[in-house]
């Protein structure tokens, strides 16, 4: 067990250091600080054109939903970018548990996702006319939390696709474009058509934003908590069946001889 | 070089270009996939607010923000790609000038924005019944096409600019959402803080949507339009053969030429 979590933790932790040596603050700051800041006035100025909902609709939905960009292109990047540097022979012929190596990685994710949206919330709280009770943060704050979480089990999933797909960024890309539109981001699930609100329910995010604007508008976490447990279980779903694909490319990819081959 | 082989290298490398961004996955999905998202995205708005009829406005606007996504993208980091694929050096070295080889390229990651005009107006007809008519297509036939032009010169001063910076691809992941807001593509001008309207004067975006609504809604001319859009388009061509110049010039005086 101990050897398990050296694995999650540490592993995580080289792992991110290793697959993201290119960061730099000039990048970090702006794809995931920039980009948010614009994103979130865009659509609350979009959303003042077209009278649709109130600014705080906007500013809680995109504030939520911008987590998404480290859990999903980061998750899918950690995963699939062992595959294109070239490394995905040596971990897998280490003996580490599969399950430590597959969950650590998602770690740093969670917490740069974390920190996206808090930076959204206030820029929301400076910028726009977003003003929560100072009561509602720490709840506000686990709602993100379980969002990310599940967002980032999410990009486990794309990011397992990728150890066979040959252009799995696509996918990703197209991903986080779709979620913006069904995911009640920034149009409520009831004004989408039946279909379209179906396959929101089913992604995570939907019902995470759901719990967080609950939350932002004065409700308990009680009043909220069913949303909050089906966020959880959609990202726990998406974790297993993300972890089941893995194990399954890697048997695959060794049985063909087949793991960093495009 | 005379008109002839000049006018062949610059139809060459614009069909060139052309054909390989549409054999990309990724701009396949910022100039069609991600503007049809959008455009859905602002049908919904559109449709529970309390504003109506503008259904066409939203599929004009989504439409350009495609054009542009695709010229900041493809452009933005022109000249670091040929740096990465090796072909930077031949480039600069071929008898033909710089200026010539970049213009097609930065001209056809604007027309494949053309791709998001249709996409958008095909799918807000299709599925929202967007009404297609327009107030004047022969000014709309006009616009269109001096928009894509003068994006593709404002493609140039990107190319040649963001050469400097070392990650451009980031960069161009924050001026994505910035242009779209402040050149009105979507959100009124009159909706943002009045200094806005002094960066919008300057980018030619907000002058493409403003002489493509004209035309397609009439009211009034949209020459007026047509017509900034083309002087924008000339200076940015101005502004990036200085630019450029001084890039070449730089990088054969430091040797940094290949340097990525």
């Amino acid at each position: 067990v101990i050897a398990a979590l050296r694995v999650f933790f540490v592993g995580g932790v080289i792992s991110y250091r290793a697959l993201f040596n290119w960061i730099r603050p000039g990048i970090y700051v702006t794809t995931m600080l920039g980009s948010p800041l614009f994103q979130i006035l865009f659509f609350t100025y979009l959303g003042r054109y077209t009278h649709s909902e109130s600014e705080s609709f906007f500013v809680v939905g995109n504030a939520v939903q911008v987590s998404s960009m480290s859990a999903i292109y980061g998750m899918t990047m950690g995963i699939a970018n062992e595959r294109q540097f070239g490394t995905l022979q040596p971990l897998l012929a280490t003996p580490a548990n599969r399950l430590a190596v597959f969950a650590g990685r998602s770690l740093p994710f969670v917490a740069n996702g974390l920190i996206v949206s808090a930076f959204g919330f206030g820029i929301g709280r400076l910028l726009l006319d977003f003003h929560p009770a100072a009561r509602s943060l720490p709840v506000l704050a686990l709602v993100v939390l379980v969002t990310t979480c599940s967002c980032t089990a999410f990009g486990l999933l794309i990011g397992s696709l990728g150890l066979r797909a040959r252009d799995v960024f696509f996918g990703a890309n197209l991903v986080y474009f779709v979620m913006l539109l069904v995911c009640g981001v920034n149009v409520a699930n009831g004004d989408l058509p039946g279909w379209l609100a179906a396959i929101g329910r089913s992604l995570p995010l939907t019902h995470g934003i759901q719990a967080a604007r609950g939350i932002a508008d004065g409700a308990a976490l009680g009043d909220v908590s069913r949303l909050v447990v089906v966020e959880a279980l959609i990202g726990l779903a998406y974790g297993a069946v993300a972890y089941g694909l893995f194990r399954l490319f890697e048997a695959e990819g060794r049985r063909r001889a087949s793991l960093e081959t495009f | 070089m005379t008109d002839e082989p000049m006018l062949r290298l610059f139809y060459a490398g614009w069909l060139f270009h052309l054909k390989n961004l549409t054999n990309s996955t990724f701009f396949l999905l910022i100039a069609v996939l991600q503007p049809i998202i959008f455009a859905s995205i602002t049908f919904f708005m559109f449709e529970s607010g309390s504003r109506g009829g503008t259904l066409l406005y939203a599929a004009l606007g989504a439409g350009l923000m495609g054009i542009w996504s695709s010229t900041l993208f493809g452009s933005g980091g022109a000249i670091q790609w040929q740096r990465w694929q090796g072909t930077l050096e031949i480039l600069i070295a071929a008898p033909a000038p710089f200026l010539l080889v970049l213009v097609p390229l930065t001209l056809a990651t604007a027309s494949i924005g053309l791709y998001s005009i249709c996409a958008t107006l095909a799918w807000g007809r299709i599925f929202f019944s967007v009404p297609l008519h327009f107030a004047h297509p022969f000014q709309l036939a006009v616009a269109l096409p001096t928009t894509v032009l003068s994006l593709g010169m404002l493609g140039l001063v990107l190319a040649s600019t963001f050469v400097l910076y070392r990650h451009a691809t980031a960069f161009s992941n924050l001026l994505e959402y910035p242009v779209w807001l402040v050149t009105g593509l979507l959100v009124p001008l009159s909706l943002l803080p009045g200094w806005v309207s002094w960066i919008a004067w300057t980018l030619a975006p907000s002058w493409g949507i403003r002489a493509i609504r004209a035309a397609a809604f009439g009211g009034s001319s949209a020459w007026p339009e047509i017509g900034m859009c083309a002087f924008l388009g000339v200076a940015y061509l101005g502004a990036g053969w200085l630019c450029l110049r001084n890039f070449e010039r730089l990088a054969r005086e430091r040797a940094t030429l290949a340097l990525t």
